[in-house]
């Protein structure tokens, strides 16, 4: 059986690993530019200084790089926060912890925490405000006896109602400077200038995996209930703090970066489950890897659907999740 | 022979109410004993406090001599097994959900199971019998094949102690006797502690060595000893406030309880009530 689930997982990767360097290739010949797929090599190795090389390299690269750092994040993300709750409809937006990073980021922005400690201080602040909420969801919920429960959805909706609502009035309350900032900054764009952030974003997000390798048996028993995972030895109250730290950590970073990202969180673990199993141990990173090519895919779509014009890549994700969403609810049972 | 599980003056409270209160008693290497009493008197509160989920008030509980607050969970685990009332279901494999009793094993960095982890996950599948039900999802296979599979899981623990928490709740008679004649034959052949909460009190009576009675009313143990001594139509009147009549099971010799109806009661008829 060993040998079999090693080539099955083998295999997983491998198709996953494809999936994410044809669409990136993808990404890298999509645009305004009319770049061909057979011209990239000879413009890369011979156009260095010429117009087509600096698309290439400064323009659609970074935008790539973003787009699978924050993919990645967020799917794992949703993985880790949907082992935890046991339930398939958590995830970053609907628990309400990007909602949180948004305010904390708002905050940051309105009262020019930028200014004073640097570019790290949009990150910073998302995570602050992620952590706050995830910490809220669950303590208003830890008393429920069914933890599968959708209050704690409904709870993370509510909150996600309230820092929006909070943004807003930061917004009516700003100076223009901030107001244009704030707005072109919840548009939620992979289309970041700053090389800072998205070196933070790719390293922050391959950090984030790593550290949640740590807890991958413990999520597994997590996924018989809190008890159970106890009695195989899980130190629980321990694992969960881990794990929401993480979680936080990944969404802040990427609701900073990035902006809001709807239900990215939510679709890719979804069918990673369906493919790969629910074993943590494959888990993790066929989640990361199908996260990350699924929304540079959606960036392609974003960027040609209204070409020359652009759509935010979280109205795509947004469309597709939301849908997806539905149709996971609709079905008769939600296990995990 | 020396003690597996030693209970020490226990006592545990629940938001101001008394739940457990002086509770003492201890099993020994292949003893099967019940815990019975009445709905809400705490017997899987007990459970939880011997397996570290809840913390007791006071008094101590040793495994294999050592107290269980100076062992981590990780080391709880490969003393003490649970089956728990109502595993949540998920859709993993029946080998997964098997091969997830090795966690306590596995070494630090450690990220496969070893051959022999494997092999201790089938050898104990085939002696639960759903060796064939392996690449199962557990989710899809009946109640009693899910609770042999718990048993599969608690066993590839390697457990000194078997904990169970009415294993045979929910189950029709086939596999109520099924789950109890396995788990008397493994304290046999594995020289296993086995302490399980009961709520039927003839299979107690049928499959126990001893039996612990729980009384609600104070949180105290009420009786312990042999099924002989401890159920009694009295004790069961005065634990659980209803008349019973106690007569021997003619095969086994072990005490069998009969309910009697209001209505049989009033007529008093029957010249042995």
């Amino acid at each position: 059986m060993k040998p079999n689930r090693i080539k099955r997982w083998s295999v997983i990767l491998i198709i996953l690993i494809a999936l994410v360097t044809l669409v990136s290739l993808l990404a890298l010949c999509t645009g305004s530019a009319g770049i061909l797929l057979k011209d990239i090599p000879h413009i890369l190795f011979y156009g260095k200084g010429t117009s087509d090389y600096s698309i290439l390299l400064d323009i659609r690269l970074p935008r790539i790089i973003l787009g699978l750092s924050i993919g990645g994040a967020l799917s794992l993300a949703g993985v880790l926060l949907q082992g935890m709750f046991k339930n398939p409809l958590v995830e970053p937006y609907t628990l309400g912890i990007s909602g949180g990073a948004s305010l904390g980021v708002c905050i940051n922005i309105v009262f020019n925490f930028y200014g004073k400690i640097g570019i790290i201080a949009y990150p910073l602040s998302g995570f602050s405000g992620a952590s706050l909420v995830i910490f809220l969801v669950y303590y208003l919920n830890n008393n429920t006896k069914d933890i599968k429960s959708n209050r704690m959805l409904l709870t993370g909706v509510m909150i996600s109602y309230v820092a929006s609502s909070l943004v807003m009035l930061l917004m009516a309350v700003s100076k223009t400077d901030d107001l244009q900032n704030i707005v072109l900054w919840i548009m939620g764009s992979l289309d970041e200038p700053n090389t800072i952030l998205i070196k933070m974003a790719l390293f922050g997000s391959l950090a984030g995996l790593a550290g949640s390798y740590f807890f991958c048996f413990d999520l597994n028993a997590l996924l018989l209930g809190e008890d159970e995972a106890a009695n195989l030895g899980v130190n629980t109250t321990r694992t969960k703090k881990f794990l929401f730290i993480i979680a936080s950590f990944l969404t802040g970073l990427s609701v900073s970066v990035a902006g809001i990202i709807m239900f990215a969180g939510l679709i890719v673990p979804h069918f990673m489950r369906m493919i790969a199993g629910p074993d943590h141990r494959i888990l993790l990173i066929s989640s990361f890897l199908a996260g990350a090519a699924f929304l540079v895919l959606c960036d392609v779509i974003a960027r040609v659907i209204i070409s020359p014009l652009e759509l935010p890549v979280g109205v795509i994700t947004g469309i597709i999740g939301g849908v997806i969403f539905i149709w996971v609810l609709s079905r008769k049972q939600v296990t995990l | 022979m020396s003690q597996i599980l030693f209970i020490d003056n226990l006592s545990f409270k629940y938001h101001e109410k008394t739940v457990l209160k002086n509770i003492s008693f201890s099993t020994d290497p292949g003893e099967f004993v019940s815990i019975i009493g009445p709905n809400g008197c705490g017997k899987t509160t007990l459970i939880k406090i011997i397996s570290k989920i809840n913390k007791p008030e006071k008094g101590n509980i040793y495994i294999n001599g050592k107290n269980i607050q100076t062992l981590s969970n990780k080391q709880l685990a490969r003393h003490i097994a649970v089956v728990m009332q109502s595993s949540e279901p998920v859709s993993m494999s029946v080998e997964e959900y098997v091969l997830l009793g090795r966690l306590p094993f596995l070494k630090k960095y450690q990220f496969f199971e070893s051959a022999r982890d494997i092999a201790l996950a089938h050898n104990y599948m085939a002696l639960t019998g759903i060796l064939k039900l392996a690449h199962a999802p557990i989710n899809k296979i009946s109640g009693g094949e899910r609770q042999l599979a718990a048993i599969a899981r608690a066993l590839t623990q390697e457990p000194l102690l078997l904990i169970l928490d009415e294993p045979t709740s929910h189950l029709d008679i086939t596999h109520q006797i099924q789950i109890l004649e396995l788990i008397s034959s493994l304290k046999k052949e594995l020289s296993l502690s086995v302490l399980i909460v009961l709520h039927d009190l003839n299979l107690a009576a049928e499959y126990s060595d001893r039996l612990v009675l729980l009384n609600g009313k104070n949180g105290k143990i009420y009786k312990t000893g042999t099924c002989d001594q401890v159920l009694s139509e009295k004790s069961i009147q005065e634990v659980y406030n209803a008349r019973v009549l106690i007569r021997k099971n003619p095969v086994s010799k072990k005490p069998c309880v009969f309910l009697v109806s209001q209505n049989a009661l009033d007529k008093k008829e029957n010249p042995v009530l």
